[in-house]
């Protein structure tokens, strides 16, 4: 960026490289104190047995002992005193979490929006208008509503499912335990976290309210697309699908990398979404990073250890996001060569 | 930078989709068949019968007068009973809380947290687009490291450095700061104000991760304005203070705008926090309200009940998508350099 030319003398010279750092004086204030003040005493307690005991006196508690990596040993090695903790387990289910999802999203997505943007389609605005609805509900209510839906006694899932068995002649009423069932409906599935019948109906539901994004990313995409290139692949005689996986693919996948990336970082953190709709449950099946660090802080009160797992965190979405920032980096040079 | 990035990105996207040719005028002259006319509609309809699925389930249980709990699906609403609404109003819980209360606590939170925020990093977004200094490289590095960490990540310290700030009357009477002062010890201390378990605190908390948000939203911004009004001011003699106030502030309004309404929309929906800190019912949000009203925690609670809680929670945030896409076609035209 360039720096404003001001026509200054030489001895305004002080005031003007002063400047920047004074504009960005209150931010850094106010970041200093309840941002990068609470982050190092983060790491500080994350070396301490900090308990409900030391909340008074904090730091200065008599009683706070240091232990050095104990916490995360602990963490690491499922010796902290929580019952059905694992932590590689829980991170392998984290990432199958969000890399599912995305999976799902992304394809699904770029579908519906080559579907929705072929010419002369009926009723086109009215469905964009539609299809947009998810994406405007904030998330915490469509959890809400799903877990409703997914509720074994008088939720709508069971109601529907019974509806259409009592077609095929089933009389009994389908109840089943979708946000409760800890058997694994498929066991070989991620055999190191065993996925219980709640990661699918968590999976229906964050599939209602993620595609919509993609479509509006899709949509985006293709209409940069010049449709000049269709034509000639016409004239040459390519059938559909061969101008779908040769022009449309590749052209949308510099606009589709960085949408599947976001999604894939939102999904690995969405806190939310699972809070609300199993509170990790079953027996932590469901449990993401973010909702066990929160468990540590509210209700087993493991301050230290949930320091210990907040830093752990950070260094998890620090991998991530350089290896994400690598991939969107390698897709921008794939385009311009 | 990307998740970053993505994010003002994202309300592009729905501007274009709802303002882009679909007329297919594009030099599109085939017609499409009749057989696969069909063929799409009938797969559209279906996604629409999708998407519409819990939604018209919620709206449904909201007009529904009966409070027992559905026995069977209804997709459509049978009657139009504003009862639950009605209660839901007057008394949203068990708690001796009124609605009213609920909606000042999650109103003035996003509001105020957002206005914060954008208030604070406007001058910072401002230093990071348009200057060049020694630092500049490390202090945006440190403004970054807070967005890649999970809001959850911090809030332990934040817990534990808000707990530790309390105001105590003592014993014989003297007012005490803690950590700053405190009683003789050994006697008792009658407990005024915590400021973790107040809004203050929590706004202050949620103010943490909005501030690093809204300085890389507004300076990725300005990024994009292009210079030369600036250059024209400073020319005609202004310092870049003026050229700051007069010139950049006016012309960052419309994002500075969209910057408040995108944090508005995640601090109305803010859980996190506020279910951590706040104990008194009096300082609960509609968000903390509605968790109270699902699933296995609310075994009492009539499901048409649940369903207009559900709604009045979510329109705020619906409305202001509307607004804010008002908002950024006007913020993209208004530019005052064209080209």
């Amino acid at each position: 960026m360039a720096t404003i030319t001001v026509p200054v003398k030489r001895k305004f010279n002080f005031k003007k490289s002063f400047l920047p750092y004074l504009y960005l004086l209150p931010a850094f204030i106010v970041l200093g104190v309840i941002t990068f003040y609470p982050l190092i005493y983060q790491v500080i307690i994350s070396f301490t047995d900090f308990q409900t005991k030391d909340l008074l006196l904090g730091l200065n508690s008599p009683k706070l002992n240091q232990i050095g990596f104990q916490n995360y040993i602990d963490i690491i090695t499922g010796g902290l005193p929580v019952q059905n903790f694992d932590f590689f387990r829980v991170l392998t289910y984290n990432i199958w979490w969000a890399l599912t999802n995305v999976m799902l999203h992304v394809p699904a997505g770029i579908l519906i929006a080559v579907l929705l943007n072929v010419n002369g389609i009926w009723f086109k605005k009215i469905y964009r208008a539609i299809y947009v609805l998810p994406v405007v509900i904030p998330p915490i209510v469509v959890a809400t509503i799903w877990r409703n839906i997914f509720d074994e006694q008088y939720g709508a899932m069971n109601q529907s499912l019974t509806f259409f068995s009592q077609l095929f002649g089933n009389v009994d009423p389908i109840k089943i335990r979708w946000l409760f069932e800890y058997q694994p409906p498929i066991p070989w599935l991620l055999p190191n976290g065993p996925l219980p019948l709640a990661y699918y109906a968590m999976m229906i539901a964050n599939f209602w309210l993620g595609w919509p994004f993609m479509v509006l990313v899709a949509t985006g995409a293709l209409q940069s697309i010049p449709k000049e290139l269709y034509e000639a692949a016409s004239i040459d005689g390519a059938s559909k699908g061969f101008q779908f996986w040769n022009i449309t693919v590749p052209l949308i996948r510099p606009a589709m990398i960085p949408a599947a990336v976001y999604g894939f970082t939102l999904s690995f953190n969405l806190f939310n979404f699972v809070f609300f709709m199993t509170g990790g449950g079953p027996a932590r099946s469901t449990e993401i990073l973010v909702t066990f660090a929160y468990d540590l802080v509210r209700n087993l009160r493991l301050y230290g250890a949930a320091g210990a797992f907040s830093v752990i965190i950070f260094f998890v979405a620090l991998t991530i996001f350089l290896i994400t920032n690598r991939i969107t980096k390698a897709t921008e040079s794939y385009t311009e060569s | 930078m990307t998740t970053v990035t993505q994010e003002p990105k994202r309300k592009n996207f729905l501007v274009r989709f709802f303002t882009m040719d679909t007329s297919g005028s594009k030099g599109g002259s085939e017609k499409l068949p009749l057989w696969r006319q069909l063929g799409i509609q009938l797969i559209c309809l279906m996604i629409t019968i999708g998407v519409m699925f819990p939604i018209m389930y919620i709206i449904t249980l909201s007009f529904s007068s009966k409070s027992t709990r559905p026995s069977s699906l209804e997709l459509f609403p049978k009657e139009i009973s504003l009862v639950a609404y009605q209660q839901v109003l007057d008394r949203p819980t068990a708690n001796p809380v009124t609605f009213l209360e609920l909606l000042k606590n999650s109103a003035l939170l996003s509001i105020l947290v957002g206005l914060a925020a954008l208030l604070i990093a406007v001058s910072a977004a401002y230093a990071f687009s348009r200057f060049k200094f020694k630092l500049r490289q490390i202090l945006m590095l440190m403004v970054f490291i807070p967005l890649l960490m999970p809001a959850v990540g911090l809030v332990t310290p934040l817990f534990l450095l808000m707990n530790s700030l309390q105001v105590k009357t003592c014993a014989d009477g003297a007012m005490i700061i803690q950590p700053f002062t405190a009683c003789d010890p050994g006697t008792a201390a009658k407990l005024l104000f915590n400021l973790r378990d107040s809004l203050i605190g929590v706004g202050i908390a949620m103010i943490s991760t909005a501030l690093p948000f809204a300085v890389w939203n507004l300076k990725g911004y300005l990024d994009t304005i292009p210079h030369e009004l600036e250059e024209a001011a400073a020319i005609d003699g202004a310092d870049p203070n003026q050229v700051f106030f007069r010139i950049v502030i006016p012309l960052a309004a419309p994002q500075m705008a969209v910057t408040f309404f995108l944090g508005f929309i995640g601090h109305w929906q803010e859980f996190v926090l506020p279910w951590l800190f706040l104990t008194q019912p009096g300082d609960y949000t509609l968000a903390m309200t509605l968790y109270n009203m699902t699933g296995q925690y609310a075994n009492s609670i009539p499901w048409n009940r649940f369903a207009a809680m559900a709604i009045i929670v979510a329109l705020p945030v619906a409305i202001v998508y509307i607004l804010l896409q008002k908002q950024i076609v006007n913020g993209l035209t208004a530019g005052g350099v064209k080209g």
